[in-house]
């Protein structure tokens, strides 16, 4: 790997610019789904569904975790290693109360009687929010990873590339989150 | 270069190979033939595990084209192998539909997306730009273990009692979400989805990888506008790619969540062996858009790598410069654009808003002007070019003509009123397998034969090499030129027996030449993948470092490259790769800087 990235002079790594293709695939994705959501929601027979309060806790934790791992981010590059393995830690942690929260939220729609039974708002908001809620697992394996590798870590470079991968990512699965929110707010009410 | 002093800096790397591999450490078996990270291995990976597919595919077409050639015939040898899914030695209906539908989703997406684009783009993409492998080897492994998963997935789904997926390669609902409807739609239809899913996670990683390097590892002097034309073409492929399957597995996902925990996206009213379902609201439609979405950039994920490969071949081959370089990338650019904007045209006749479908209309025909655009290319590069009918290029030039057959139908089904007439007919199989099968399948041998040397430092056995490409020629028209007639008149595709129709009885003795020409081009298949093993092995050494006289990177590694493709510096690029005939010259390399008084292109 390192002969690879280190042979020529490069505007931005590789992996960067492999992890921002790889975040417009994942827009397509999420934007079939909306559009699907959109194209059934003119239908007859539509079931509108209104968001239990938790999901706007939801929004809070996700965002404050965005602030975190950038403060993260900074303090890598500033070597201070301790100050980064401990805001690290709490963005593992917010990013499980998201999780969490998401959670309570399924299960109080589901004690409201919407079940995966029909094809309205609610079922099109459990595939939805359960693959963004995925998309947030797996970017908590990779910070876990890091925030383990953050103690054992003989590391001779100090490159500061992964660290910035995960936090590119963070953020976008967070802004992804405000854009369907905003969408079901905009469009599941009505 | 003279031919001792190639010879002898091949001897030399050889000597130094090991302990000059750049950091490379001696690999176990296991890292270097099986988890390799090698880019040039995993092509090779992608390429056998395709020829498999390919064979089972073929296969499977032959079987299905007995009971259409023969239907009054049995064979009890396929009672022998296949038990109650043929008995009598009479393929079953519920047989049939599996053929068919793993025949589809088997070559269109096994082989010739991943075996395809999966082959050239790994091997190819780090030879040609000057690099020493991928983005991320990491993840290029990852790509091709995720594919070889899918594939487990999809041959065990062959294997199981009630039979593979059958509700046809595009999978639509409602049959394919009701496990009441067949037995094809039981737990054959649920590995179908898994091995489909398994099998976008490998091309989303190999697609990333494809694109993050084009763009970012070239080596010095590489500009875009010097790039060999296949890199442009897996370029594209690997945008479509990684725009156009997410919206599969988004389709895929609500199907499998209507399959298995009772939602009801594509699901309503329906009434199936007497019981009346509960589901309401759902829409089918919704599924054909999500997939054809994809479906259709997936056609050209199949041609343009094609497409890119037979433009350097022919440009090598004919001993010219590509007739036309910005325009063939403009033209691949135009169709990378109109790929996204053209899928409703598979769904005129269902409903669809005939003004939408005006729409649609107007931007399928579109595509028939970068087509015109690249045939006129191809051709005027072999315009009084001094051509060297070698077996890769005579593939190459098969390419452009059935690029041309099979695309003058396309603007047939492109017409949302004819289509009324030809959808869902032979016409429509001939179309598709003659423009995007067949052709897809000659870009494939070309590349095979024109890059097995550097892929295994031996040459394919050439005799065999223009038997195969005659008899695959011929019996390409052969097979797929009748279906038009077939398809005119009316004959639907899909239809395990058509000796209810009095109309179409004159067609028994066509289905029957059809079937038996099919056979044989299977045949000649198998000996060509008889010469790709056995030249593996025995072919004839390549002695010198650029066996064809091509410009291109690729030629200027050894003879056997090792990880890391070149021993000490990167080639520097001074120009482009297709300087063939000029000032008197037969061909002038890439690295060779311009000179003083040479002539501008």
């Amino acid at each position: 790997m390192e002969i690879v990235s280190n042979q020529q002079k490069q505007k931005m790594h590789p992996h960067k610019f492999t992890l921002w293709v790889a975040i417009g695939s994942l827009i397509m994705m999420f934007a079939g789904l909306t559009s699907a959501f959109i194209v059934k929601s003119n239908q007859v027979n539509w079931k509108p569904v209104s968001l239990p309060v938790i999901f706007w806790v939801s929004t809070g934790v996700i965002l404050l975790s965005s602030l975190t791992i950038q403060m993260a981010l900074r303090s890598f590059k500033d070597r201070e290693m301790n100050k980064y393995r401990m805001l690290i830690g709490m963005t593992v942690l917010l990013g499980a109360g998201f999780i969490f929260c998401q959670w309570m939220g399924f299960r109080e729609l589901w004690a409201q009687q919407i079940t995966f039974k029909g094809s309205g708002a609610g079922q099109f908001l459990y595939v939805i929010f359960g693959l963004h809620a995925l998309h947030v697992a797996g970017g908590l394996i990779a910070l876990a990873v890091m925030f383990i590798n953050g103690f054992f870590g003989n590391r001779k470079n100090y490159s500061s590339v992964p660290v910035e991968v995960a936090a590119t990512y963070w953020h976008f699965v967070d802004a992804l989150w405000l854009y369907l929110l905003v969408f079901f707010l905009l469009i599941g009410r009505s | 270069m003279s031919e001792t002093s190639t010879i002898h800096t091949g001897a030399v790397h050889a000597v130094h190979h090991g302990d000059h591999g750049h950091g490379h450490h001696e690999q176990s078996f296991i890292s270097k033939y099986i988890f390799s990270m090698d880019h040039k291995t995993i092509g090779k990976q992608f390429l056998i595990t395709g020829i498999v597919w390919a064979i089972v595919g073929g296969l499977f077409s032959v079987l299905f084209r007995l009971q259409l050639g023969f239907p009054d015939q049995t064979f009890p040898i396929l009672e022998t192998f296949f038990g109650h899914w043929a008995k009598g030695g009479q393929i079953q209906p519920e047989f049939y539909y599996g053929l068919v539908t793993i025949h589809g989703t088997v070559l269109v997406f096994f082989v010739l997306t991943a075996g395809l684009s999966g082959t050239f783009a790994n091997l190819l993409i780090p030879l040609q730009i000057g690099a020493r492998d991928m983005a991320s080897p990491f993840m290029n492994m990852l790509s091709y273990w995720f594919f070889f998963l899918a594939s487990v997935v999809m041959m065990s789904s062959i294997f199981v009692h009630t039979g593979p997926a059958s509700g046809g390669w595009t999978m639509y609902p409602p049959l394919s979400a009701l496990r009441q409807a067949g037995d094809g739609q039981k737990i054959g239809t649920d590995l179908w989805l898994i091995a489909m899913a398994l099998f976008i996670v490998s091309s989303l990683l190999g697609g990333l990888n494809y694109i993050s390097t084009i763009l970012n590892m070239r080596t010095k002097g590489m500009s875009m506008t010097r790039l060999p034309l296949p890199i442009w073409a897996m370029f594209f492929t690997a945008v479509l790619g990684v725009l156009s399957f997410p919206v599969l597995l988004s389709g895929a996902i609500l199907l499998i969540f209507d399959r298995n925990l009772g939602t009801s996206f594509y699901l309503s009213d329906i009434v199936i062996n007497g019981e009346i379902l509960p589901n309401e609201g759902g829409s089918a439609i919704l599924y054909q858009h999500l997939f054809w979405f994809l479906g259709h950039p997936e056609v050209y994920i199949i041609l343009l790598p094609a497409m890119g490969m037979v433009s350097e071949i022919l440009s090598v081959n004919a001993r010219k410069p590509i007739f036309g370089y910005m325009a063939m990338l403009g033209s691949m650019f135009a169709i990378a654009i109109l790929a996204f904007l053209v899928w409703a045209h598979h769904m005129f006749v269902t409903g669809l808003n005939p003004f939408l479908g005006s729409v649609f209309v107007l931007l399928t025909l579109l595509i028939a002007v970068p087509s015109a655009i690249k045939v006129f290319n191809w051709l005027t590069t072999l315009w009084r070019g001094n051509i060297r009918f070698t077996p890769a290029a005579l593939f190459a030039i098969g390419f452009v003509s059935l690029f041309i057959s099979g695309g003058l139908t396309g603007i047939f089904l492109g017409n949302s009123t004819i289509d009324i007439h030809l959808h869902d007919t032979m016409f429509v199989v001939a179309h598709f397998h003659i423009v995007m099968g067949v052709a897809s399948f000659f870009g494939m041998f070309a590349g095979v034969y024109h890059w097995f040397p550097k892929m295994f430092g031996r040459y394919m056995n050439n005799t065999l090499g223009y038997i195969h490409f005659w008899v695959t020629m011929a019996g390409a028209y052969l097979i797929f030129w009748p279906m038009h007639y077939q398809g005119l008149a009316g004959m639907p595709r899909r239809y395990l027996d058509k000796r209810g129709w009095v109309s179409f009885n004159q067609f028994t003795d066509l289905d029957k030449m059809i079937t038996v020409v099919s056979i044989i081009v299977f045949a000649v298949q198998l000996m060509f993948v008889f010469n790709f093993f056995y030249s593996i092995y025995k072919g004839r050494r390549v002695m010198t470092q650029n066996p064809w006289g091509a410009n291109s990177l690729e030629w200027t590694t050894p003879i056997n490259p090792g990880h890391g493709n070149w021993e000490g510096e990167i080639p520097e690029v001074h120009r482009w790769p297709y300087d063939y005939g000029k000032d008197g010259r037969e061909f002038i390399p890439q690295t060779e800087p311009v000179g003083a008084n040479e002539s501008k292109h």
